[in-house]
């Protein structure tokens, strides 16, 4: 029997869609929590947080609450695209996003507030509006800590289990993610797909880590 | 964001009359800067409470901010600059309110026309030297931008370095790129602070004749940051000596040098020496006074307004005493402690902050006689000026 590489595929596509979203989110987030002082700032900070910490199916179960055929996110998705977002491809990139945001966010906000205010000030001085400080001074000078970010933010989209397995479930050929099939792999004795699934993440997940961690090194030298 | 900016302008507008119904007032033009700041910052773990006070005006040319470091010169272009709000005041920049705590304008930094010149430069360090003078003139026509960076690295002498980045070019290539940046967009005061730090001799120099060059071709006010009393001399038009968030003493350099008015002030300046005496004898038809330091009885100058028996802080400056190897009328006899040889001259030290600056040609001669007979201070009655002492300057 071949090995099938659907789930591989799936889950480079489910943490590429993962990691855009987080990134936008992230950086989004990460602004207003280095740049604004505001009411609940701190809440939203534990709150962006609480994805790293929570049991993954702890996480699942809430998402099935928020998102499920029953919420009134999955009853207007549905209304909208006449399926349920539940069980699918697109709840588990939802499920990995949640993982890679606080990953993106903690990195770089520490990036942002690392900026020497001096640049921004200087920015600010010369008559620059704060869209194009941020676009052309603090992201340009935070960009290697916030690509390592990115880069350890898609290899956890790549691996997630417990929450992918809760709200996207293990249905083969449509949302059985790598990490999935290695598990069934794994439980039905298959072990030629488990070792070569295992294999191919942990060389993938290593050269990601590699290279993040060089991005980190060039950036302190 | 841009509501608020908008709401600044329009109040700014209307206090308008304001400004001028209070300088025509005081007989001031329009012209230049003026500013009253209060900021208070309450003691944190690792600093002192500290209360900056201070009102300060610049007219076009150079006005010197000298100070001890920690003294408020910095602060007070970060809130001239918009970067910092201060408690309480008023910063008015020709015409326009920037900052009116009373009726709460408080433009942002991008609508005060200052060109900030900072401690390192701060040219971005990612973008090249061209790049970072393009960013400064964003608002510009694309052609009037070109026009106007080609001007401005020519006028630097920074054309051909224009395609480098800030890491590629050396201390005062990077001082040029900043200034020539804070220029671009035709700012209508520029903060320069503490130019000179780190900068050779030479540098210095070169640095000294960009600032009197500016001062020239430019009709706006400079307001320059420093602590190094060279700077202040070669460079100032008009002086406020900084001390513990105020302002000590506002002059001309030159009349700095000849009185700097209270001890405090000359300890600041430094090069001074101070010297404490008592008031034997005013003799107003002579012009004269008998004094006495150290126990020792010299001429003075006529004192005005001084009685027997008053204590009083004089000082003079080592290059107006001489040495001398014999007794004789206003000397002091004193050991000398050491000596730093200077380029044109001997500095002799004799402690308590009385120094003697001797040619170096009459210093051998000098130090020989003195083996024997051992060393006089002779203080001519003209160098002697009376201040404040440090006291009565608090």
């Amino acid at each position: 029997m071949g090995i099938d590489w659907f789930p591989l595929w799936l889950s480079l596509e489910v943490a590429t869609a993962a990691t855009a979203i987080s990134l936008l989110l992230g950086i989004g987030l990460a602004w207003l929590l280095a740049n604004k002082n505001f009411r609940g700032k701190d809440v939203l900070d534990a709150i962006t947080t609480l994805p790293l910490a929570l049991p993954p199916t702890v996480l699942g179960y809430y998402l099935l609450i928020a998102i499920g055929r029953a919420s009134w996110i999955g009853r207007v998705w549905e209304k909208i695209t006449g399926a349920p977002l539940v069980f699918t491809w697109r709840a588990a990139v939802i499920a990995a996003a949640l993982h890679a945001i606080p990953l993106l966010v903690k990195s770089s906000r520490a990036a942002l507030e690392n900026v020497d205010r001096a640049y921004e000030r200087a920015a600010r001085s010369l008559g620059a509006s704060e869209w194009r400080l941020f676009w052309r001074v603090s992201i340009p000078l935070a960009r290697r800590p916030i690509a390592a970010a990115t880069a350890l933010a898609f290899a956890r989209s790549l691996g997630d289990f417990g929450t992918t397995l809760m709200i996207a479930g293990d249905i083969p050929g449509r949302t059985q993610t790598a990490a999935i099939a290695i598990y069934d792999a794994a439980e039905s004795g298959n072990t030629l797909v488990a070792r070569t699934l295992v294999i191919v993440i942990s060389i993938l997940t290593a050269a990601i880590v590699y290279f993040a961690n060089r991005l980190e090194a060039r950036r302190a030298a | 964001m841009s509501a608020g900016g908008a709401q600044g302008r329009v109040s700014a507008a209307g206090a308008q009359s304001q400004v001028s119904a209070g300088s025509a007032q005081g007989g001031m033009s329009a012209d230049g800067l003026r500013a009253r700041i209060l900021k208070r910052f309450a003691a944190a773990p690792e600093s002192a409470p500290f209360h900056l006070d201070i009102e300060i005006e610049a007219q076009p040319g150079v006005t010197v901010l000298y100070g001890p470091s920690g003294s408020g010169k910095t602060l007070t272009l970060e809130c001239i600059a918009g970067f910092t709000a201060p408690d309480s005041g008023r910063i008015l920049l020709h015409d326009r309110i920037l900052f009116d705590a009373e009726s709460g304008v408080n433009l942002r930094p991008q609508e005060r026309s200052c060109g900030y010149v900072f401690q390192n430069y701060a040219l971005f360090p990612h973008m090249t030297l061209r790049e970072n003078l393009a960013f400064a003139a964003y608002d510009l026509a694309r052609l009037e931008r070109h026009r106007r960076l080609a001007e401005q690295l020519e006028r630097f002498k920074l054309t051909g370095l224009a395609g480098r980045y800030p890491h590629e070019l050396s201390g005062g290539q990077k001082q040029r790129g900043s200034i020539a940046r804070a220029l671009i967009s035709n700012p209508r005061i520029i903060l320069l602070d503490e130019p000179g730090r780190g900068l050779d001799a030479e540098l210095r120099a070169d640095l000294y004749a960009l600032v009197g060059e500016l001062k020239q071709t430019l009709s706006v006010p400079v307001l320059l940051v420093t602590h190094d009393p060279e700077e202040c001399f070669a460079l100032a038009d008009d002086v406020y000596i900084y001390e513990g968030g105020r302002v000590l003493h506002r002059g001309s350099p030159g009349d700095l040098l000849r009185n700097p008015v209270n001890s405090a002030v000359a300890e600041l300046l430094g090069g001074f020496t101070i010297l404490e005496g008592e008031v034997v004898s005013i003799d107003p038809e002579k012009q004269i006074s008998r004094l006495k330091l150290d126990g020792v009885e010299i001429e003075g100058p006529h004192l005005r307004g001084c009685f027997r028996g008053d204590r009083i802080t004089l000082c003079t400056r080592p290059e107006e005493l001489s040495v001398r190897t014999e007794p004789g009328p206003n000397r002091l006899r004193r050991e000398l402690r050491r000596i730093i040889a200077r380029p044109q001259f001997i500095r002799a030290d004799f402690g308590s902050d009385l120094a003697v600056d001797v040619p170096r040609e009459q210093w051998r001669a000098c130090e020989e006689a003195a083996k024997k007979a051992g060393w006089w201070i002779e203080i001519p009655s003209a160098s002697l000026r009376q201040i404040a002492g440090r006291r009565a300057g608090d």
